[in-house]
């Protein structure tokens, strides 16, 4: 077994190098785990609750927006039945996520940077690389399941269910390393081989949800991973033989990966690199064309993300009705969102809210672009052609400000029109709810402008500044009414002075006012830059 | 408002925090001329390059370039020079041929023949991603966007620091060229022999300040001889002699430098003892260099173009 020669001591080494990364995963993974158990064994005490929760399961789990998302609900009577419910399909996709960027990190990425190299040279066997990397991620797999085995069983949930919900997610989990590894094998740089294994991920997602929430494609769940973990059926009479899908795929990816392994060369993929284009197109000929060739790709995951959050929403909107009839806890919880209106439009407001602040977290994102192009010296190239510092500066500014009104106004789009079929009035709910997203837009603009204005005048403090700004302003907004915060910490908030459409009706004068700080903001940054020495350095 | 001088510039200072890392530097470089900037890193020559490009301020001093105020006209001035800096940073997923075009165009257009010969020269796949491209190849795309450009000036820090021996000679070649069609160039370096190879004058910079400047043979004139020599008897009045450094004296054999200006006293003398074989290497610019900084260690090395967090303490 001289391949393998060096595979400890290399499993040791990847322990040393990811102790951080890989706790954090574990740990994230872990609490979002027990959190989901711990909500549901909290908000419905008895048997009597479980039971409604099995009945809403069944009325909000035939809303192919929500089974598209969560997985079907195939017993929700019990603890267990309700977390598995809850948890198998957003784990199982996460599971793999974070085994796949571990599985490149140790491989693909170790020989992008030529560490590989190095060791390679060393008394190390050629599969040990990939086999160190596989166990560590398996390790990594293994302890996330047992502790939330461990944490399931000390709630009270069943001891052999709870082990075979954790299994079975973890092996569903397990099989997108095997993956990357085949990725990594097939290119030669990490972003690309993780880009093809979230692709395969993202896939096996989208299978499942269209076969999940469409009876006549539901043989489609079958071809996903993610579909297989579901179909064991946690806490609602197991599957036994389907835990044998994983375990067989996962069997024909490493014999995949070591038949490609020995085919190629160290540093180099199966795939040859591939190339660009010999000359730039046509259009890339201004510093705006530029920032979009550079942020284009981002705002397109940032959209994509405004998207799914507004249909998971906007699907469920009609439901809240129902549930807060039938709950009076749920009108309440409702009635503290604020606002006045009908349940269905506070909760809307809600919403429209959270959407707002996911494109103020990609304004910032995008304005925060400067500051990386300065530091990491491609900003000096531009600058020292005839591009002036406020037109370089100031296209980042514009694709951050038109980018999150794309994204406001795609979740708004879609929230809206998922809510009108779900409504039966599509004419009149999209106009009420795209505007409700809309009028988010000039607190999202303040916030890029405190980006803007920080990169101008404080540019050491750029990126912690903006981001800590950010993360107070929506903790105010998100938590500030219930903890009971006063009304002028409240209103530090820019979201808070947003009228809160469609539960409330629509005043201009606050809108101006935050238009007119966010002009006063993005003047002042400009002007801060450009008087101010670029920095070389972060 | 083309003068006779493309760059000057007089009392520079610049600091970062207590670091003062241009010290009252002057600095002149006629139009049309190679001009040598030398000095080890750390010495300013990127803190003056980046003041040059209204990239930084100066804090004091005079700065003119191209006749105009590198801070105020700043992106006039750009459109007629181009710029290569010693770190190229490249958007890692923008092919290499798309990173010549954009530079070039933001600069105003740039010529496709020329263009077709350089990545000829400088043997460079345009296709690759930035982000495949070594440290060498990732100056060459700079290179070549800013040679395929048609300015006047062009500001090179450190342009062939990643290049192999093939390339620096192509490099030289295209820098002869560049010099007969008549741009200036401002050269910052620390390659003596690529200096010696390439440039009508040097500045040298040390601790933010030039030290000396001028032409190579200037330059010389101030530094010495060596004479290594054979003679039939043992020379007379050697040990004597003004501007004689470093004799070593063995019989007949004699090893020595001596001044450029006392050089012919010195032949003299030698031959009048009887020259049986005699080797003289003239001053290097090695040499020149070294003296100005073996003499005078000075302890606190400006940041080279570094406004760093040390910097700022």
């Amino acid at each position: 077994m001289s391949g393998f020669t060096g595979t400890g001591q290399l499993f040791r080494l990847a322990l040393r190098r990811d102790r951080i990364v890989a706790t954090a995963w574990i740990l994230g993974l872990f609490l979002y785990a027990y959190s989901q158990a711990a909500s549901i064994i909290a908000l419905y005490p008895t048997q009597a609750d479980l039971d409604k929760l099995a009945r809403t399961a069944a009325g909000v789990g035939a809303n192919p927006a929500v089974v598209a998302l969560q997985g079907p609900a195939y017993d929700a009577s019990t603890y267990g039945g309700a977390t598995a419910w809850q948890l198998v399909t957003p784990w199982v996709f996460l599971i793999g996520l974070m085994s796949l960027l571990l599985v490149t990190r140790h491989t693909r990425q170790e020989e992008e940077t030529g560490r590989a190299e190095l060791v390679s040279a060393g008394v190390v066997g050629r599969y040990a690389w990939l086999a160190a990397s596989l166990l560590f991620v398996l390790a990594a797999n293994v302890v996330l399941v047992a502790i939330t085995a461990l944490a399931f069983i000390a709630m009270g949930l069943p001891v052999t269910g709870s082990i075979m919900l954790v299994v079975d997610c973890g092996l569903g989990g397990l099989v997108f390393a095997g993956v990357a590894a085949i990725t990594g094998q097939v290119t030669q740089y990490a972003r690309p081989a993780n880009g093809m294994a979230f692709a395969v991920l993202g896939a096996a997602f989208l299978l499942r949800a269209i076969g999940d929430s469409a009876t006549e494609l539901s043989w489609l769940s079958w071809l996903s991973p993610i579909g297989w973990a579901e179909r064991f059926r946690p806490f609602a009479g197991e599957q036994w033989w389907v835990l044998l899908l994983p375990l067989a795929l996962l069997l024909v990816l490493l014999v995949a990966v070591a038949a490609l392994l020995v085919r190629r060369d160290v540093g180099a993929g199966v795939l040859p690199v591939r190339l660009g284009p010999p000359a730039a197109p046509p259009w890339l000929r201004s510093p705006l064309a530029l920032t979009w060739r550079l942020q284009r790709g981002a705002l397109l995951g940032w959209t994509i993300g405004s998207a799914i959050a507004g249909l998971s929403f906007g699907a469920i909107a009609q439901d809240m009705v129902q549930a807060a009839a039938e709950d009076p806890e749920t009108a309440k919880m409702l009635a503290r969102l604020g606002g006045a209106g009908s349940i269905t439009d506070i909760f809307l407001a809600a919403i429209l809210s959270w959407l707002g602040m996911l494109a103020a977290a990609y304004a910032v994102q995008a304005t925060l672009r400067l500051h990386a192009e300065e530091t990491e010296l491609r900003a000096e190239q531009v600058l020292a052609t005839a591009v002036p510092r406020t037109g370089w500066a100031g296209s980042h500014l514009l694709v951050a400000a038109v980018g999150s009104a794309v994204v406001l106004a795609t979740g708004g789009l879609v929230a809206g029109v998922a809510h009108g079929l779900r409504a039966g009035d599509l004419g009149g709910e999209l106009p009420r709810v795209l505007g409700g997203a809309l009028v988010q837009l000039p607190a999202v603009w303040v916030m890029a402008g405190i980006g803007a204005a920080l990169f101008g005048l404080l540019p050491r403090l750029v990126v912690g500044g903006t981001w800590a700004v950010l993360a107070v302003v929506l903790s105010i907004t998100t938590f500030g009414e219930p903890l009971g915060l006063d009304r002028w910490a409240l209103d530090l908030s820019p979201f808070a002075h947003l009228p809160r459409l469609p539960a409330a009706a629509f005043t201009a004068a606050p809108l101006a006012w935050l238009l007119a700080i966010t002009a006063v903001l993005a003047a002042a940054g400009l002007a801060g830059f450009r008087r101010r020495d670029l920095v070389s350095t972060a | 408002m083309m003068g006779a001088t493309a760059i000057s510039v007089s009392g520079l200072v610049k600091t970062f925090g207590p670091t003062r890392a241009l010290d009252g530097l002057d600095l002149q470089v006629r139009t049309g001329e190679v001009h040598g900037f030398l000095g080890p890193n750390g010495a300013g020559k990127t803190t003056t390059i980046r003041i040059l490009l209204g990239l930084l301020r100066a804090d004091a001093g005079q700065a003119e370039l191209l006749g105009g105020d590198p801070w105020r006209d700043a992106t006039a001035l750009h459109r007629r020079l181009a710029y290569v800096p010693g770190d190229v940073t490249l958007w890692p997923n923008l092919s290499g041929g798309e990173v010549i075009d954009l530079l070039g165009r933001l600069r105003g257009g740039l010529d496709p023949k020329r263009r077709a010969d350089l990545l000829e020269r400088f043997d460079l796949d345009p296709r690759k991603k930035a982000r495949t491209y070594s440290k060498g190849n990732r100056q060459k795309v700079a290179l070549i966007a800013a040679l395929a450009s048609d300015v006047e000036l062009l500001l090179l820090d450190e342009p062939t620091a990643g290049l192999d021996p093939l390339m620096e000679a192509s490099f030289r070649e295209v820098i002869a060229d560049e010099r007969h069609g008549g741009r200036t160039v401002l050269l910052s370096s620390h390659i003596l022999a690529e200096v010696e190879a390439l440039c009508d004058r040097v500045s040298i910079i040390r601790a933010g300040r030039v030290v000396e400047s001028g032409t190579l043979a200037e330059l010389r004139h101030l530094t010495r001889t060596s004479i290594t020599a054979e003679l039939a008897n043992p020379p007379d009045g050697l040990v004597e002699l003004a501007g004689v450094h470093n004799l070593v004296l063995d019989g007949t054999r004699v090893h020595f430098q001596v001044d450029t200006a006392r050089l012919d006293e010195a032949l003299r003398r030698l031959s009048a003892a009887g020259v049986r074989s005699l080797t003289s290497q003239p001053p290097t610019l090695e040499e020149l260099f070294l003296r100005h900084y073996q003499t005078e260690q000075v302890a606190t090395p400006a940041g080279d173009g570094q406004p760093t967090r040390e910097g700022e303490r």
